[in-house]
């Protein structure tokens, strides 16, 4: 696994954590995981990402914090 | 501190609220009924003469020593055994009990060495209690006595003569009471009697004995003394210090003859352990003065060059240059550090401040990140506090015990001992229950006077589902607490949990395919918790080092809530931490989105403290986690690292991995006591120090801020925190510290919960537990009395998500990973001690079924692959693991369990998931090609210039 397969990878585990939250709520709070706990590196691979690895959480997650609200 | 040995009262204190005052020798004594005779007379002044009557044992009253006369008793009472009375008049010292004394005291002294060493130096109470009961002469003349017996000196550290025995029972009562192994015995009657290690055949090494020291510690006379004191001589001066071993945090008396430590013996006055010890902190510290140890700093430009030794001036100087040359080149983020758990809380502070002020970075992590970094972000989600919420003597309150994932005999050996004395009935009073919920069969779960209620033996990496069946029963079952719920919890929170927890899809029966647990067994394991009484749940890495262990540690902590566990003495929910700090390299601001006191680093507040404290601009965004900068690091743009005390190579997963982040920097400082694994890849070692040889404070896994003291100069001529010191002033910053208590006061001056410490105030109360300030004078024992820190308490749905770590044809089998009672870690102290006689080499425990299918013998050598890698070790065919599950240490780099392991790990804080690998075993006749480049690689790369080979 390169650094940004992990990365995706990450990201999706965190999602799937999070699901039962349901759609909109665990998109939020994989967003903010992210923004917590990852370093200024990793978030900038994982919003220059734009491949369908991402499960719909974290792809979700991944557009609010492109576009914050 | 001179030496003197420690009070002893006779027998254990009374907690009795009820007083009774009674005459002592014409003087009128007021003590807690229960109290004896004896410690009512001790307490007052007045030494009673005993041999068999120690404080740390319940009273046995048969030395015949301790005789007094009372008013109106007939004859004469052993003190020890007779319970204080109200307007009881005792008399100590008369004509008639003088003459009993010396009949008595005269037949043990006809049958002691005449030249019995220990008498002299005050070891051996012998004679100091003759002299107490007035007898210099005995009038017997040679006849049959015990003086030929031969001596056991099979244990490393102590040796048993008979000769000087005089079968008090004091060292067998204290393996049962205390330590509760129940390895020793009295055998034969009258004369022949004699104390044995178990059967004719044993000696002290082959028996069950656990070398605890208890024993040792209980002995009156020299029968049972540690070989150090007839090597160096009795101790001359001592003090008092917190053990560098497992997060447990006993206090021992460093006892000290010149420059040379004698011996560690445990301090009764030691909240965590109680005067109890075990068998490394009492005796495994021969490695502070190993010979492998390194005393001079050395540095390479490369790693396949020798090491050459320079002075510390220049080590300082071209660490200072390489870390400016790599930030110039690659950038500000391109270097970092890793704090240590085994390092003090100052030392800690300063290099998670050398990397925020000094490399203009958050890149710090610690060693936690292994292990209990789920802990914190757990209990911060759902309690507010990234801690336990007990102190150890809350077990003396607990009617429940729940064990999961942990196996406190052998990995926090002195608390086992606290919790098996509460699981024994005791004078009248039932034992605790205990649930254990292990895919082991934990020492725990049956053992002498010990049986597990409940023991579930679940399938590696189902914690969750078990935990949200256990939940499903409490809440559908209706054994919730709803008042402590509605008093003190979020209720929407709650009943979205309850909700959640009661679907059919989460009862025992529906999961029990998945977590190979019966569900009958399980139903009442979760109504025992829910309805047992006081109820604590201990957990250990078996919760944590899980793809979700964060999910775990709240599954515990909405089970604590749902049943109002929480808040008092005897329940809670404890980490038991590994590493002697890990809890206080955490509180310290080791991870890198937090500054100390768990507050987050894009907190602008707490940041401006900070800067307007050390003068510089902090950055608000996290940096890498250990994982995150050797991914950094293998994609070219981390390149330096400063390591404090830990040894990555060995600890973490998937060590190949490891290797080739630390092979693709330009500049790793290893800075520890040995040439470790990790130092295999470094540029630039620093010696370290011993905590025998610097101040300084640990904190355990009660939150317990306990002092370390120096007892010795630092061998490599400084001590840690001040390597760390000159480092940063070659780096230009202006850093000042005269001692460590500075560096204390600092950390309390920045952080709110320890802004009552110091080390004045650590003198003057001994210990203190975090929260410590205004509201807290003298700390916090339980925490979340009256409500929890984040206000409500939360429920958090964690639902079972199955580890990605899958079985199959190829690995058929889940290895899971652990440690022994004798090594502690990856082994680098414990290896260099006297303990390898208990643990020579790491084994793989299998099932016999497991075996035979593989054609495997026990001592067998076998191969163990998995997806990462393959190693070779020797074979132990035991039931203890179930069938499908395998089980190793990682204690010795030769074996390197963690080649196996994956990159798998916890989804909210990337704690590697050691517990849970895929693997396959067979025949294997020796070491595999990477165990052969390994050890090939380890010799070259320990060389030094103008000297020998150090392994």
């Amino acid at each position: 696994m390169n650094s940004l397969e992990r990365l995706i990878y990450m990201a999706n585990q965190i999602a799937r954590n999070l699901a039962t939250q349901g759609p909109d709520e665990a998109a939020h709070a994989t967003a903010d995981h992210i923004l917590r706990y990852w370093d200024p590196r990793m978030k900038a691979m994982i919003l220059a990402y734009d491949g369908d690895a991402l499960d719909a959480i974290a792809r979700a997650a991944i557009e609010q914090i492109r576009q914050p609200a | 501190m001179t030496y003197t040995r420690q009070a002893d009262f006779g027998t254990p204190a009374s907690n009795a609220e009820q007083t009774v005052t009674l005459s002592i020798d014409g003087r009128a004594i007021t003590v807690p009924a229960g109290t004896s005779v004896m410690r009512a007379a001790a307490e007052n002044g007045t030494d009673i003469p005993k041999l068999c009557a120690t404080d740390s044992l319940e009273s046995f009253g048969s030395c015949r020593l301790c005789l007094v006369e009372i008013d109106g008793a007939r004859g004469t009472p052993a003190s020890c055994t007779t319970p204080v009375a109200e307007g009881m008049v005792v008399h100590t010292h008369t004509p008639r009990l003088q003459q009993l004394r010396k009949g008595v005291m005269e037949l043990y002294l006809s049958d002691h060495p005449a030249d019995c060493p220990d008498c002299t130096t005050g070891e051996c109470e012998i004679r100091g209690q003759a002299q107490a009961a007035g007898v210099d002469t005995v009038r017997y003349g040679p006849g049959a006595d015990h003086l030929e017996v031969p001596l056991d000196c099979t244990n490393p550290y102590f040796d048993f003569n008979p000769a000087a025995c005089i079968v008090c029972s004091r060292c067998v009562r204290a393996c049962d009471e205390v330590q509760g192994t129940f390895a020793l015995t009295i055998e034969g009657r009258g004369f022949k009697s004699k104390v044995s290690a178990g059967t004719a055949d044993d000696d002290f090494l082959s028996s069950e004995c656990v070398s605890c020291g208890a024993c040792v510690q209980a002995c009156p006379t020299g029968a049972l003394q540690e070989k150090a004191v007839a090597e160096i001589g009795a101790p001359d001066r001592s003090a008092i210090t917190t053990c560098a071993y497992c997060g447990v945090g006993c206090t021992f008396r460093a006892e000290m003859k010149g420059d040379q430590l004698v011996r560690m013996v445990p301090w009764k006055e030691g909240k965590a352990n109680r005067g109890h010890s075990c068998v490394k902190g009492r005796f495994a510290w021969g490695y502070a003065t190993h010979r492998e140890r390194i005393l001079n700093p050395m540095i390479r430009e490369s790693i396949d060059q020798p090491w050459r030794e320079v002075s510390w001036e220049e080590a300082f100087a071209y660490a200072a240059s390489e870390l400016k040359r790599i930030q110039t080149q690659y950038g500000r983020l391109s270097i970092g550090g890793i704090t240590s758990s085994r390092c003090t809380n100052e030392e800690t502070f300063l290099v998670q401040k050398l990397v925020r002020q000094g490399f203009g970075n958050n890149n710090v992590d610690t060693c936690a990140r292994v292990c209990h970094s789920p802990t914190g972000y757990g209990l911060k989600t759902t309690f507010g506090t990234s801690a336990g919420t007990q102190d150890f003597d809350s077990v003396e309150h607990a009617d429940v015990m729940l064990v999961i994932g942990a196996n406190p005999t052998d990995g926090h050996p002195v608390f086992a001992s606290r919790m098996k004395q509460r699981l024994r009935a005791k004078n009248g009073q039932a034992g605790a229950k205990l649930i254990v919920i292990d895919p082991r069969r934990i020492d725990m779960v049956h053992s002498p006077h010990i049986e597990a209620a409940h023991h579930l033996p679940l399938r590696p990496g189902t914690n969750v589902a078990v935990l949200t069946a256990m939940a499903h029963v409490i809440v559908t079952e209706g054994l919730a607490d709803e008042a402590f719920i509605r008093e003190r919890c979020d209720w929407d929170e709650y009943q979205d949990w309850a909700d959640f927890v009661s679907r059919p899809q989460h009862s025992p029966e529906f999961l029990a395919p998945v977590t190979g647990v019966d569900p009958a067994e399980l139903r009442d394991a979760a109504r025992l918790y829910a309805t047992g009484g006081n109820a604590a749940i201990y957990y250990g890495l078996g919760v944590t080092e899980h793809s979700q262990g964060s999910s775990t540690v709240m599954a515990i902590a909405n089970l604590a809530m749902a049943t109002g566990n929480i808040g008092r003495p005897g329940v809670g929910v404890n980490p038991l931490r590994g590493q002697n700090n890990v809890q206080g390299a955490c509180d310290m601001g080791s991870f890198p989105h937090e500054l100390s006191g768990y507050r987050h680093i894009s907190d602008a507040e707490t940041r401006r403290l900070f800067e307007q404290d050390w003068g510089v601009h902090l950055d608000s965004e996290p940096g890498l986690r250990i994982p995150n900068m050797l991914d950094a690091a293998v994609d070219g743009v981390f390149k330096a690292i400063y390591i404090q005390g830990e040894d990555i190579l060995q600890s973490d997963p998937n060590t190949s991995h490891v290797a080739a982040g630390l092979s693709a920097m330009e500049c790793v400082i290893v800075h520890d006591l040995f040439l470790n694994e990790t130092a295999n890849y470094a540029h630039i070692f620093l010696p370290g120090s011993t905590f025998l040889e610097k101040d300084g404070t640990f904190t355990n896994a009660e939150r317990r801020i306990q002092p370390v003291r120096k007892v010795m100069e630092p061998l490599n001529g400084l001590a840690d925190w001040e390597v760390t010191q000159e480092l940063a002033r070659a780096l230009d910053l202006d850093w000042n510290y005269a001692h460590p208590s500075e560096i204390m006061d600092e950390i309390a001056r920045l952080t709110p919960t320890f802004a009552g410490v110091s080390f004045a105030r650590l003198d003057e109360l001994g210990s203190i537990q975090w929260p410590a300030n205004d509201a807290a004078p003298k700390g916090t024992p339980v925490m979340h009395i009256d409500g929890f820190v984040r206000g409500l308490g939360k429920f958090v749905v964690t639902d079972y998500v199955p580890t990605d770590e899958k079985t199959g044809p190829r690995f058929p089998l889940l290895l899971t990973t652990g440690r022994i009672l004798s090594h502690y870690n990856v082994g680098a102290q414990t290896r260099r001690t006297a303990n390898t006689a208990w643990h020579p080499e790491d084994r793989l425990e299998i099932h016999p079924q497991d075996a035979e299918d593989r054609g495997v013998r026990d001592g067998d050598w076998v191969r163990l692959a998995s997806r990462s890698g393959e190693t070779t070790l020797r074979a132990l065919i035991t039931d203890r693991v179930a069938p499908g599950v395998v089980y190793t240490t990682f204690h010795h780099p030769a074996t390197q369990a963690n080649v196996v392991t994956t990159d798998y790990s916890d989804w909210a804080t990337n704690c590697p998931e050691y517990k849970v690998t895929a693997v396959q075993v067979i025949p294997s006749n020796g070491p595999t090609d990477w165990q052969e480049d390994y050890e090939a690689l380890s010799e070259r790369s320990r060389r030094i210039a103008g000297a020998e080979a150090a392994e």
